[in-house]
């Protein structure tokens, strides 16, 4: 019997979603990212109007002093949607435990120093509380922010900031068991250093504009208060005892380096988009870093003592590079 | 002049790098089959490192593409940064 093969090329009909296709004005494949970002979010034919604030619609623009042509151009440069974001948080996780069951292992934080324990502890724990915030004030841009392109990403940074405030607690407890998280609490609560700091963070509770809030955490805060601890703070733990600090922090840096891409790529796409953008960054910006440097000072002399000025200097200098990049000079 | 070509599995991934090359090479031709897609660019194609980063939003190492790879011509050249395929003529 002669078995007749023939080639039969079958084209799909459609590449991607309709709505995918007109936005990128063709018919082509498109990312996971795009098709789980892009135009998710209802934008007419609402029924109700939010009780609790009948002067807006449940999603709507107005919400922040920020324009855009086009939400959607916020897009997030990692391109992490959820499956995406859980899996890189998922490694992530998985090197972090590493690391803390190594030391657990081989007892190293019962062996980091007394003094070394005592100067970490000091500086570094109160920063679960910060974290905490952190997560509440980057809910708050998920939910009022405008556009499935932001909303998903702040979730997500806040969502990673829970986990940040796990590992600062764990590196707590493997310090000094729980006398550090409630020593830790009540220099929060009542330490004359951590005041302006706490003031900064829960001003931001009730700061109405998501994209203010977004700037003052994200960008002008934790711009300044990651370099300072994750960077030098732990360079000078390195060098005075031993590598155990980084180790039990590693997530926190990697996280850091991760999210100012995408920081950096919102910044200076909404700066782009117009002009009164520009100024309103420009104006928060310079704002918020003001109260940033005051609110870190007395943090910055907790850790760095005589030198914390000139440690203080580099990170704004920095972040102000990082400002320059992004198309805002202030 | 002939043709400097690359061939891909069509994945999420190796989509990202014919939109690389496809940045990178302006004169690139594209051919589209059901689960493979073959670049022809004439005489030399380049494949960037920043520019598969940036199309696929994380950090890339140039070898990772071999894992879609069905079959290239051309002369090889590989470094950290650029992967360029091309002819002496």
């Amino acid at each position: 019997m002669a078995i007749d093969l023939r080639t039969v090329s079958i084209t799909p009909l459609r590449q991607t979603f309709g709505h995918l296709a007109r936005r990128m004005g063709a018919d082509k494949p498109a990312s996971r990212y795009i098709e789980a970002t892009m135009d998710l979010q209802p934008v007419e034919n609402y029924h109700y109007r939010p009780t609790w604030e009948p002067e807006l619609d449940i999603f709507d623009t107005r919400r922040t002093a920020i324009s855009m042509k086009d939400w959607y151009s916020l897009k997030d440069p990692r391109q992490y949607y959820y499956g995406a974001w859980t899996l890189a948080r998922g490694k992530m996780q998985e090197v972090a435990e590493g690391d803390f069951e190594l030391v657990d292992e081989l007892g190293l934080a019962a062996a980091y120093p007394a003094t070394g324990k005592d100067e970490a502890l000091k500086v570094f724990l109160p920063l679960r509380h910060v974290a905490w915030a952190s997560n509440l004030n980057k809910a708050y841009v998920s939910s009022y922010s405008y556009g499935i392109a932001m909303s998903q990403a702040a979730c997500y940074a806040s969502m990673d900031q829970l986990g940040v405030a796990q590992y600062v607690s764990r590196l707590g407890l493997a310090f000094n068991d729980l006398d550090a998280l409630a020593e830790a609490k009540s220099a929060w609560l009542e330490g004359a250093e951590w005041q302006e700091l706490r003031r900064y963070v829960e001003d931001l509770m009730v700061e109405k504009d998501w994209f203010e809030v977004l700037v003052a955490q994200d960008f002008a805060l934790e711009g300044l208060l990651y370099p300072l601890i994750y960077e030098r703070f732990n360079e000078k733990l390195n060098g005075a005892y031993s590598p155990v600090f980084s180790m039990l922090t590693r997530f926190q840096r990697e996280w850091f380096g991760e999210t100012t891409k995408w920081m950096d790529s919102v910044l200076k796409t909404a700066a782009a988009d117009n002009p009164a953008n520009k100024a309103k960054l420009v104006e928060w910006i310079r704002h918020w870093r003001e109260r940033a440097v005051a609110a870190l000072k007395p943090v910055a002399t907790l850790a760095f003592g005589d030198e914390a000025d000139a440690v203080m200097e580099e990170v704004v200098h920095n972040l102000n590079a990082r400002a320059a990049k992004a198309g805002i000079a202030l | 002049m002939s043709n400097a070509f690359i061939a891909f599995q069509k994945n999420d991934e190796s989509r990202c790098i014919v939109e690389a090359i496809l940045e990178d090479n302006p004169n690139a031709m594209v051919d589209d089959q059901p689960s493979m897609v073959k670049i022809d660019v004439p005489n030399r194609l380049v494949i960037k490192r920043e520019t598969v980063e940036e199309k696929i939003g994380r950090s890339f190492d140039l070898q990772e593409l071999q894992l879609h790879l069905i079959t290239i011509s051309g002369h090889l050249d590989e470094t950290d940064d650029e992967f360029t395929l091309s002819w002496n003529s």
